[in-house]
């Protein structure tokens, strides 16, 4: 097989030549720093301490102009808060309910089994607020971008105040190294300084888009942490079968070969 | 089929008046396997398997799932947040798909290299073909269903390819939307043939079984068995090769579906599908790449004919040539181990069918469309030129006599005698 396989690799190695060669005309995107993460490689999980500081970051900040659709306050007890906390946060919401007995719509206090309250009625009224542009839900935001994690922390902390030269930035367009076209509506969300966090971390910049973009890479794959345990057993388990499997064939194959 | 006496006297009685027992014995157990298949051999019973996966997590899915284009994307969502294990059915299935793709490129690329697609095995490969083709359309239907904005744009391009086709085109278009664009009655009827498909691809496999059992399997040498000294039963040899094979598998597979379970899919479609908000880059999933590449070559008419049609042409033939192949190949053996030119240019192929995918995943625009209708046009010559010639004018070499001559007991292999030839 080591002749064809060479061939193969020859082959791939030339397409992939051709293919670092040829593009002139694609357009070019921007490079995103990476970044190291508590959640990322096969044992991965999130840091709790993170997480809650940046669902804080997400409460004060985002929360006014991004929602929040595909989660629910009771999911917030992943992040280590206990049944009481939750049932205080969910309170601090109103939600509209019914009708009554009366056939009416009325207003309530939000439980834990609802989910977050969007901050416009509709998209209309978002853009309406936003000088025309729709702030996007943030759920599945860290999925829903290439380079994940590392894009949004690289758009949080991508701003720069004095545009290239050679960029004519548009009314109300912010520049940013990281947006594709590095014009984007959204102002800078995050400074030194805009939130105070409750556990006493400072909060910087870089502090403040770290803590975010994990609580986001949570509210985005909520099963993270259970997947990458059941995997590492499922592996080992196959991997030891499989060389089970290996050895029983070698055996049942010796008289043939 | 040879009757057998069962001693279990139920088994006995059934198989008396239904022979299932007798032909799952000579079928499964019994049944005479070259004894010189290599590791490519593995990929057939793994396509079979993968497909039971898919139906299996399929099914589970379509409980939760709610075909409508007000609610599938948050029904997707809702799987994978708030049913049990939601996320590994659905990440089992979405790779699921990515992986069936990859068993059987490497499966057909087995029968290519080989020639498992010569006399008397040309219904065999036809059948595999049309599978392929069911495939193909179940995964792009499936792929519509978690309604992002990949599977709306996708589906919006590749149905709109329809409206190609003179005068008719058009209503066509119509009617496979059951409307004037993408929209729920799509979405549904995508949903009831995704349901559909699968189990005609189940059907198609059994008829690709029965043609294969006629037959038996070819082998690495292309020759055929000449007697039972050539061959050996498939179980437990073959049961066993297999089940090892499933395992090495699996442990690929599930490596993406617990730590990189988007490593195969497009961002975009986690985002919901907007009818009024066209993605930057509307590209199909990768096993896809190569026949977007083939359809995009074409970037001028021929006369009267629009480029367009022509593409759509193109893309579709590219698959459909596949079923003349048997009698496009007249070369006097079948493996490309004694044919010393085809077997070069076989990886040449491949390299060209892997330079089409990546030339599908960029826009079509510069350096890409020239290297796109270079490699179009490379992919036809091999069927339409270079494999007839070289049926012709190749020097070939003369394979071993038989099977068990070529693979002599004590552990002489057929690579040490090829070495030595």
């Amino acid at each position: 097989m080591s002749t064809p396989m060479n061939k193969l690799l020859t082959a791939a190695a030339v397409a992939a030549w051709i293919g670092v060669a040829a593009p002139a005309g694609a357009a070019e995107a921007p490079e995103i720093p990476e970044h190291d993460w508590s959640f990322s490689g096969m044992f991965g999980t999130f840091d709790r301490g993170a997480l809650q500081r940046g669902f804080q970051v997400y409460r004060e900040v985002c929360s006014n102009c991004h929602s929040l659709d595909l989660i629910a306050f009771r999911n917030l007890a992943a992040l280590g808060l206990s049944p009481d906390e939750i049932q205080a946060i969910a309170e601090g919401y109103e939600v509209e309910d019914g009708p009554d007995d009366e056939g009416e719509m009325f207003m309530r206090p939000a439980r834990a089994s609802d989910y977050f309250v969007p901050p416009f009625p509709n998209e209309k009224a978002a853009r309406a607020s936003n000088n025309g542009a729709l702030p996007p839900d943030l759920s599945l935001m860290v999925k829903a971008r290439k380079g994940g994690a590392d894009y949004v922390y690289g758009l949080l902390t991508g701003y720069e105040e004095e545009p290239p030269a050679d960029v004519e930035l548009m009314e109300g367009m912010y520049y940013n190294k990281v947006f594709p076209g590095h014009q984007i509506a959204m102002a800078p969300p995050l400074y030194e300084g805009s939130v105070e966090y409750a556990d006493g971390t400072e909060a910087t910049l870089d502090q403040e888009a770290e803590d975010v973009v994990t609580f986001l890479a949570w509210t985005a794959q909520p099963e993270l942490e259970q997947r990458k345990r059941m995997g590492v057993k499922v592996l080992l388990f196959l991997i030891v079968l499989t060389a089970m499997l290996f050895a029983l064939k070698r055996k049942i194959w010796s008289d043939v070969h | 089929m040879e009757a057998k006496t069962w001693k279990n006297p139920v088994i006995a009685w059934i198989d008396y008046r239904l022979p299932i027992f007798s032909m799952m014995q000579a079928d499964l157990v019994d049944y005479p396997t070259p004894k010189n298949l290599n590791y490519w051999w593995n990929f057939g019973s793994l396509n079979g398997i993968v497909l039971v996966i898919m139906i299996g997590t399929g099914i589970m899915l379509a409980m939760q799932y709610t075909a409508n284009v007000d609610f599938a994307f948050e029904s997707v969502e809702r799987i994978m947040r708030d049913v049990n294990y939601g996320w590994l059915l659905r990440y089992m299935h979405m790779n699921g798909g990515s992986m069936f793709f990859i068993v059987v490129y490497i499966h057909t690329f087995r029968g290519l290299y080989y020639g498992s697609y010569r006399a008397p095995r040309e219904l065999l490969w036809i059948i595999g073909v049309f599978i392929l083709l069911a495939m193909m359309a179940t995964a792009f239907m499936g792929y519509v269903l978690p309604w992002g904005q990949m599977s709306f744009w996708g589906a919006t391009v590749i149905t709109n390819l329809f409206s190609a086709i003179p005068l008719i085109g058009e209503s066509i278009v119509t009617w496979l939307w059951g409307g004037f664009s993408v929209a729920n009655p799509t979405l549904n009827r995508f949903f009831a043939l995704h349901y559909l498909l699968p189990f005609v691809i189940v059907g198609l496999v059994f008829v690709h079984l029965w043609a294969l059992h006629v037959h038996k399997s070819n082998n690495p040498l292309g020759i055929d068995v000449k007697g039972p000294q050539d061959t050996i039963p498939f179980s437990p040899y073959y049961t066993i090769k297999d089940a090892f094979g499933l395992g090495a598998f699996m442990i690929v597979y599930l490596a993406f579906v617990f730590f990189a379970p988007d490593f195969f899919g497009e961002p975009d479609n986690y985002i919901k599908a907007n009818p009024m908000q066209t993605p930057p880059h509307i590209v199909p999933e990768w096993y896809f790449l190569p026949y977007y590449a083939i359809l995009r070559a074409i970037t001028f008419d021929i006369w009267f004919v629009p480029a367009k049609l022509i593409g759509v042409i193109l893309m579709f033939s590219s698959i459909l040539i596949l079923l003349f192949l048997p009698w496009l190949d007249r070369s006097p053996v079948r493996s490309a181990r004694f044919r010393p030119i085809y077997k070069q240019l076989f990886w040449v192929f491949l390299a060209d069918c892997i330079l089409l995918g990546v030339v599908g995943g960029h826009p079509p625009e510069g350096a890409w469309i020239p290297i796109g209708q270079a490699a179009t046009a490379y992919y036809f010559a091999h069927f339409l030129i270079i494999i007839p010639l070289l049926g012709i004018f190749e020097k070939t070499r003369t394979p071993p006599t038989s099977i068990s001559a070529a693979v002599t007991p004590g552990g002489v292999g057929t690579k040490i005698k090829e070495a030595a030839e």
